[in-house]
């Protein structure tokens, strides 16, 4: 089904992706190998000059691979009314092999672009230009997984075909589901509470704490990665169960449908926000300390207080929606709690 | 960020009087990306409305159809083959449906006719829907003549014209009375053209549809998803094909904008020299460029969509009809509920925005690193 | 007191490592003192206008180093040299360079653009420097329209909307007749008295020797004659 607005726009912005980083790939090398600030060679002011170009271009390019993240997931829910046995965005991403590993691929896409951006942002504040060989080298790390990212989209929407049956959250989101999904259901609910508050409590604490101090960026980078995942996992055990009201229904994408007021929009975006912002503070870390000009220094910590302040939005968002989601709910879980 | 503010709103600001001062060059350049958004925008307005519209009429159809066959061509269900497909476990009701096909050389259009179970019209009597009224030019009161295949001729009075504002596909439905509707195409008094069944447990559906197709085996069975999700297909094949088309002319208009931002004239040349030489730097240079982009396509953009949206929901897409709509002889007169969902705004602007400001990035950032010294070499 | 501008083996070469390679500037050692006027003589090809552009941080150096009130700019990015450029130079071209089909205010609004101030800040000052400059009736009228000694001193305010600490012109009194040129160099002496610096390079001897010249350098194929 190539042939549908949506998908047509999403191969379009991931090809685009992929082609942009591609043809900057040469710069990226260049930079990596030639940069030197100290000349005003000619080859220097060239490279200096494709990199404003580069740099422009990319950044457009990554925020609309930001962008298209929402609109993928958003379109695998709509498009779930043209299968069989599809109820939500499960089924349409089950219809082929190919749609989880795309997913996937996106997400990876989307904390990759994350961390550009913000070295980019920084970078380009720093007089003595700090970032820019360590962010040409992740532009070439980027370029292969943009690709990937794009073919596995490519194959995932050719191979979504209105004859085939597809199975929906019921089955993968059981926990007599043999995948990790399944396990992940079954995660007893007095456990998973506990931890998934203590994570994201703790996260939430230590961006605040980064936003204050402006250090400990990998702290918070790691911090924010667990976060990420126990909050997924949190939303499988226990928070989808509060939502539907239903003690069996563990599926993470349902929160997405009109039904549910599009919640899932919400808790989704305000999570990817925080671990993104966690992810970029991260990757500022190693260049935060050594022998750079006390400007960029203070440019590098305030970049990393005001991601530490994103971070410690995000995750606060993230906890408070899951508690309102708990107390508001007609579900009880735990009869004398 | 009061400081970005400015810097940007006076940004904004040269690049108006920019574009008013050298805006010529862009003018063919505007009407040829607002022809572009214009095109994709009917396509997307006109088969979104399709589709709600389709999904409104086939909320209010049975869940299940059956059709009976004999030597694999249509036959009429009887009185029994209702009763007995009624004891199925999960039906909560059966209704058998009687309609045909008439074609009207008149009009030159095909009537369906149908004989409802409830409430029909009285003997003599006829419900039209308003695409047939408006091919015979009728109104409440008038008769309309019909001669059936038999060759009798019946003359039949509008009772009612019901609008075009519930669907599109009940514009070419006459409503008779059963007893009109056996004598107009001959047919006995118990024969059913199929059968509707309404079955209360939506996750049964397809295990009801299935034991009903066990009761007749020759027969057909219709799921009410299934009939969607054809719509929908054929809905999306169509605008796909009209988008991959404009998707040509999109990767077009990216080389004409390309070529375009290219050919920057001596003045604006001499005008971004000057510029950089008295303090501005690439980013200043490049962000008023793509203002500039913004604006033009930000402006191209909403008169496009506009005009989209005058075309398909007060001139009823008259361009593309013919393009989209190949099923029906009969062009329902339909009025589409205006409505636009985010996905699709979001979709267009990836579709025609993304590329123009791709395409003219680089020729910007050209002129964006224009020497600033250049000024200083003695004649320019 | 160390000089406002110094350069040290600076060397600027076009077309670097192409056959056509040409060293407009040999290893300049300079140093230019605030609050002076600086005239820059040599004959046609000699550099002068290379030395000024490398000077007021239009143009990097290929090697050599150059500060700016003890600031080395000569490693800076082009974003951050333009902004040491805005803060402290203000330039004046021979042909005038302003852009028609904008009043004159405008003009002289335009290099504060980028700096973030606000519309209405900008504009009252540069309101206050055309009248300054006697052209408080000529604000609105569009710059084509103007006379050649008109359009100098609109140019003259453009140069100062940043309020620089350095003017710097290059042949300013090419285009002009010898009353003109001594208003000009009346306007210079001015803008020195309001404790600025000015340097400028000129091959007209009478500007050279004009009483207000605090001070000549001399340029010959790109080197700086003792
Ligand atoms: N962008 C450039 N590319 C190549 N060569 C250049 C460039 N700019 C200047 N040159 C060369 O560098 C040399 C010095 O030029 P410059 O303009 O500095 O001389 P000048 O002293 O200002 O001369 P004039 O009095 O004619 O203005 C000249 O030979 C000129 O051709
Ligand atoms: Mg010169």
């Amino acid at each position: 089904m190539i042939f549908q607005k949506s998908v047509l726009a999403l191969l379009f912005a991931s090809a685009a992706g992929a082609l942009g980083a591609l043809a900057a790939g040469p710069h990226a090398l260049a930079v990596w190998r030639h940069w030197d600030l100290e000349t005003g060679r000619a080859r220097q002011l060239r490279l200096e000059r494709r990199s404003s170009l580069v740099s422009t271009g990319m950044s457009l390019l990554l925020v609309v691979q930001a962008v298209t993240l929402l609109l993928f997931v958003f379109n695998a829910d709509r498009m779930a009314s043209q299968f069989v046995g599809a109820m939500c965005a499960v089924g349409t991403l089950q219809v082929d092999g190919f749609g989880f590993p795309a997913l996937i691929a996106r997400i990876a896409v989307f904390f990759g672009s994350g961390i550009w951006l913000a070295m980019n942002a920084v970078d380009g504040r720093c007089r003595d230009y700090p970032l820019t060989r360590p962010k040409s080298l992740l532009l070439l790390a980027l370029i292969p997984l943009l690709a990937l990212a794009c073919g596995l989209e490519l194959a995932y929407f050719r191979g979504l075909r209105p004859e085939v049956i597809t199975s929906c959250c019921g089955s993968l989101f059981s926990s007599g589901s043999p995948a990790v999904t399944g396990d992940l259901a079954a995660w007893p609910v007095e456990r998973a509470m506990p931890v998934t508050f203590v994570v994201l409590g703790g996260a939430a604490c230590l961006s605040a704490w980064v936003a204050r101090h402006g250090r400990g960026g990998l702290a918070l980078g790691m911090a924010g990665l667990l976060a990420f995942v126990v909050a997924l996992a949190g939303v499988v055990a226990f928070v989808s169960l509060y939502v539907y009201e239903d003690p069996r229904h563990h599926c993470p994408f349902c929160l997405l449908k009109a039904e549910y007021g599009y919640r899932g929009y919400a808790f989704y975006v305000a999570l990817f926000a925080a671990t993104a912002a966690a992810l970029g503070a991260g990757a500022l870390a190693p260049f935060a300390g050594r022998g750079r000009s006390p400007a960029s220094a203070a440019r590098l910590q305030s970049a990393t207080r005001a991601l530490g302040g994103v971070a410690l939005g995000g995750f606060l968002l993230v906890l408070l929606m899951t508690a309102w989601q708990i107390t508001a709910s007609g579900l009880t879980l735990f009869p004398h709690g | 960020m009061r400081a970005w503010i400015n810097r940007q709103s006076l940004l904004v600001d040269y690049t108006l009087s920019a574009l008013a001062r050298h805006g010529g060059r862009n003018l063919g350049l505007f009407v040829v990306y607002s022809g572009i958004v214009f095109v994709l925008a009917s396509t997307m307005l006109f088969t979104d409305a399709l589709r709600r519209e389709a999904r409104l009429l086939l909320a209010h159809s049975p869940e299940v159809l059956l059709q009976k066959l004999k030597a694999g061509r249509h036959a009429y269900l009887t009185r029994e083959d209702l009763e007995s497909l009624g004891q199925v476990r999960g039906v909560s009701r059966v209704e058998g449906r009687r309609w045909g096909y008439f074609y009207d050389p008149v009009a030159g259009a095909n009537y369906t006719l149908m004989a409802p179970g409830v409430d029909p019209p009285d003997r003599g009597r006829i419900d039209v829907g308003d695409g047939v009224a408006r091919a015979r030019g009728l109104a409440v009161g008038d008769t309309l003549s019909l001669r059936s295949a038999a060759g009798g001729l019946f003359v039949l009075v509008v009772g009612r014209v019901f609008s075009a504002e519930s669907s599109l596909v009940a514009a070419d439905l006459v409503l008779m009375h059963p007893t009109d509707w056996e004598a107009f195409f001959q047919l006995p008094g118990d024969v059913f053209t199929d059968a509707a069944f309404t079955v209360d447990n939506p996750q049964e559906v397809r295990n009801v549809a299935r034991k009903i197709g066990e009761r007749l085996p020759e027969a057909r069975v219709i799921l009410r998803e299934e009939l969607l999700r054809t719509y929908a297909s054929l809905f999306d094949w169509r605008e796909g094909i009209l988008l991959a088309l404009a998707g040509i002319a999109a990767a077009a208009f990216a080389i004409l904008a390309w070529n375009k931002a290219s050919g920057l004239s001596a003045d604006e040349r001499r005008e971004i020299g000057i510029l950089k030489a008295i303090g501005w730097d690439t980013r200043a240079v490049l962000t008023m460029k793509m203002w500039e982009g913004a604006l033009i396509s930000g402006g191209a953009f909403a008169v496009g969509f506009l005009a989209a949206w005058v075309h398909v929901f007060h001139l009823e897409a008259a361009l593309i009809v013919p393009v989209l709509e190949g099923w029906s002889v009969l062009y329902p007169r339909f009025v589409l509920t205006p409505a636009v969902d985010a996905v699709s705004l979001l979709t267009l602007g990836l579709l025609t925005v993304l590329p123009y400001t791709l395409a003219t990035l680089v020729p910007a950032w050209r002129a964006a690193v224009t020497d600033p010294d250049q000024m200083m070499r003695g004649t320019e | 007191m160390s000089a406002l501008i110094e350069l040290a083996g600076v060397t600027k070469v076009f077309h670097e490592g192409q056959h056509n390679a040409l060293v407009a500037l040999c290893d300049v050692d300079l140093a230019l003192e605030a609050g002076r006027i600086t005239v820059l003589q040599g004959p046609s090809g000699s550099g002068k206008s290379t030395l000024l552009s490398v000077l007021g941080c239009l143009a990097r150096p290929t090697s050599g180093r150059v500060r700016v009130a003890g600031e080395v700019v000569s490693n800076l990015p082009e974003a951050f040299l333009a902004d040491v450029r805005r803060r402290t130079f203000g330039f004046v071209f021979q042909q005038f360079h302003l852009i028609g089909g904008l009043s004159a205010r405008t003009n002289v609004m335009l290099p504060a653009y980028p700096t973030g101030r606000t519309h209405s800040e900008i504009a009252r000052r540069a309101a206050e420097l055309l009248g300054q400059l006697g052209l408080e009736k000529l604000t609105d009228a569009r710059v084509e329209w103007l006379s050649g000694g008109e359009q100098q001193r609109v140019a003259i305010a453009r140069a100062l909307i940043n309020d620089p600490r350095v003017v710097i012109a290059d042949e300013p009194t090419a285009n002009l007749d010898s009353a003109l040129s001594a208003e000009f160099l009346g306007i210079l002496a001015g803008l020195r008295d309001e404790g600025r610096t000015v340097i400028m390079s000129s091959h007209d001897p009478r500007v050279c020797e004009a009483a207000v010249v605090d001070r000549v350098v001399r340029l010959l194929d790109g080197k700086v004659e003792a």
